[in-house]
């Protein structure tokens, strides 16, 4: 069984316009398997590069290069969140909010849930240091969390 | 000073202002169609003559940087914009794009025109998901509306724009290392010759620009060059290679400050003003130990150099790498040095990419000669080992191909020199501030 759907090989093909060279579309290719799937699986990386023309190998090197791509051993969860553990967040308690979501919810940064609910991380610089310390869940982003407001935040994923 | 009026920022926080019918309403597109009317070497004059400089932080006089495509090039040129902003302290292009993205593709429309481009990619940073949605909403308006497409406000002038997203790599806002993430490559930054201008995105000339410098094109072409000039620093007319410090500029103000935010002002606003006056001082009447000016690949200025005017020129003065981001954060006194470079350090760790060996091994390296001292193991030997690392990593040196190590190698040549008897004494006292919190996270 193929990994990818038609409507997302649809979809990727769809961008091929938009480049002079469909290697271009590897990004948002990943994106949209991983979106989907939590992870790009093997079989989808020999998928993508067949409709790109590319060799797997081209796909993984730069699949890997982004430590925002997740393999099948590294699924995400559900959600993703992000805690931003640089300079302005770490003055205003970045790093206390993140080793208290940890601490409650059990995983280290990197890691998901139990439930496969939420997948944990640590974030450099998210680019809201006015909203310190803030958290991404998702792409969504939310600034002068309180470990209270993370913990409402997390909750209601 | 008096009460500077915002430009860059007029429209933030408005009602509904990231769309077009309020962006036309007050007055938006009247700048590219006033470019439309003019020969695209015009609008390089009319920009080069602003003395308008990159706000992305190398500072390049932009209307030069376009003077450097090859002449009479049969095309494609391509604008690439970078959007990946994500030097620690940074978020101006975040509020640029999420609350009046049209001012930033008139910017680029005009630009395009200016380079003769007809297709124009933003990369933007994958976490900025908002900044995301108000742009791709934008230009579905601009295509409505015969602003963007294969007839340009009715001149003929044909432009594409794609929004790109990255997948979090602080390296892709490195101008090749983004062309080669475009190009759907792991992110290595290129040796440079040949630069973009001559060989870029698709092996093609083309530009790379930031945000906010697209944001000030629209309002250099509404208002005039002299306009801009008006504004800002004007250059050292003893200093040849000083190519001044015009336009108002955003400034981000981050830490431990009152008012943290966003800041419009004329370039050449001091440290001290910026906290004072602006960020409402230092919480729980502490005071200011140390300041990041730029982001903090600049390094740092001491609590005795807050005078340092925040221009293009004024940080280098006093042993910083430049006015970077001009994203200002602000450490208090009641905070370690030594944690602090730890944290720079991690962040460039995390960060290099790996390509070459003095910045990957000398990231690392600092990064674990760094917790080793706040374990409570350092010796005062260690901080001429790190100087040592330090001196020999970056473009400075000539030991990379990108400036990232140099950013990476700023912070603790500042600091040991800056702040050396508090590192001394925090070695010799064998104490270690690695807290519980750290370890839980350990990672």
């Amino acid at each position: 069984m193929p990994a990818l759907t038609e409507t997302m090989r649809e979809r990727i093909k769809s961008l091929f316009a938009r480049y002079p060279s469909k290697q271009a579309v590897t990004l948002p290719a990943l994106h949209m398997v991983q979106d989907e799937f939590r992870c790009v699986s093997l079989e989808a990386v020999k998928e993508i590069a067949e409709l790109l023309e590319l060799h797997p190998a081209e796909v993984h090197d730069t699949m890997s290069f982004y430590g925002f791509f997740r393999d099948e051993q590294h699924r995400l969860g559900q959600h993703r969140v992000w805690v931003c553990r640089s300079l302005s967040c770490a003055l205003r308690g970045g790093e206390k909010l993140l080793a208290h979501l940890c601490e409650k919810y059990h995983v280290q940064p990197g890691d998901t849930t139990d439930d496969g609910k939420v997948t944990l991380e640590f974030a450099e610089c998210l680019g809201a240091c006015e909203g310190a310390p803030c958290l991404l869940v998702d792409d969504h982003c939310e600034m002068n969390v309180s470990t209270e407001r993370a913990e409402s935040i997390l909750s209601k994923l | 000073m008096a009460a500077f009026e915002p430009v860059l920022l007029a429209r933030v926080g408005k009602p509904d202002s990231p769309s077009l019918a309020t962006y036309q309403r007050d007055g938006g597109y009247a700048a590219l169609k006033k470019a439309l009317a003019m020969s695209p070497d015009d609008v390089i004059t009319v920009v080069k003559d602003s003395g308008l400089r990159g706000r992305g932080g190398a500072g390049f006089p932009t209307g030069v940087k376009w003077t450097f495509l090859p002449k009479g090039h049969p095309g494609p040129i391509y604008l690439a914009i970078n959007a990946d902003e994500s030097e620690p302290g940074t978020f101006n292009n975040r509020i640029l794009m999420e609350d009046d993205p049209h001012q930033i593709l008139e910017g680029i429309a005009i630009s395009c025109h200016a380079i003769k481009s007809n297709t124009a990619y933003i990369y933007l940073r994958y976490e900025y998901g908002k900044s995301y949605r108000a742009l791709d909403k934008a230009i579905q308006e601009c295509y409505a509306a015969g602003i963007l497409g294969n007839n340009v406000m009715g001149s003929g002038f044909k432009l594409d724009v794609y929004l790109h997203r990255g997948a979090a790599a602080y390296i892709c806002g490195e101008e090749t290392g983004l062309i080669e993430s475009l190009e759907g490559k792991r992110a290595w930054p290129r040796i440079k010759p040949p630069f973009p201008a001559i060989e870029g995105l698709f092996r093609k000339p083309t530009i790379v620009n930031n945000i906010e410098t697209m944001a000030c094109v629209t309002h250099i072409l509404n208002r005039g060059a002299a306009w801009f000039k008006s504004i800002g620093v004007p250059a050292d007319p003893n200093n040849p290679r000083d190519a001044g410090s015009y336009g108002p500029k955003l400034y981000c103000l981050s830490g431990h400050i009152n008012k943290p935010g966003c800041y419009e002002l004329p370039l050449g606003i001091t440290a001290r003003q910026l906290i004072e006056e602006y960020g409402g001082g230092v919480p729980g009447g502490r005071s200011v130990k140390a300041v990041v000016p730029g982001g903090i690949s600049m390094g740092f200025l001491s609590a005795s150099e807050l005078d340092t005017p925040l221009d293009f020129n004024g940080p280098g003065k006093v042993g910083c790498l430049g006015l970077g981001t001009a994203a200002v954060i602000v450490i208090d006194d009641a905070t370690s040095m030594v944690d602090v470079l730890y944290n720079c350090c991690r962040f460039f760790s995390h960060e290099s990419c790996g390509q070459c060996t003095p910045c990957r091994e000398g990231t690392a390296w600092m990064t674990k000669i760094l917790h080793r001292i706040r374990s409570g193991q350092g010796q005062i030997r260690d901080l001429d080992l790190l100087l040592e690392v330090a001196n020999s990593m970056g473009i400075i040196p000539g030991t990379t191909i990108c400036g990232l190590s140099d950013g990476a190698a700023w912070p603790v040549k500042n600091a040991i020199k800056k702040f050396r008897p508090e590192f001394e004494e925090y070695i010799q006292s064998k104490r270690s501030t690695i807290t519980p919190a750290e370890l839980v996270s350990a990672h």
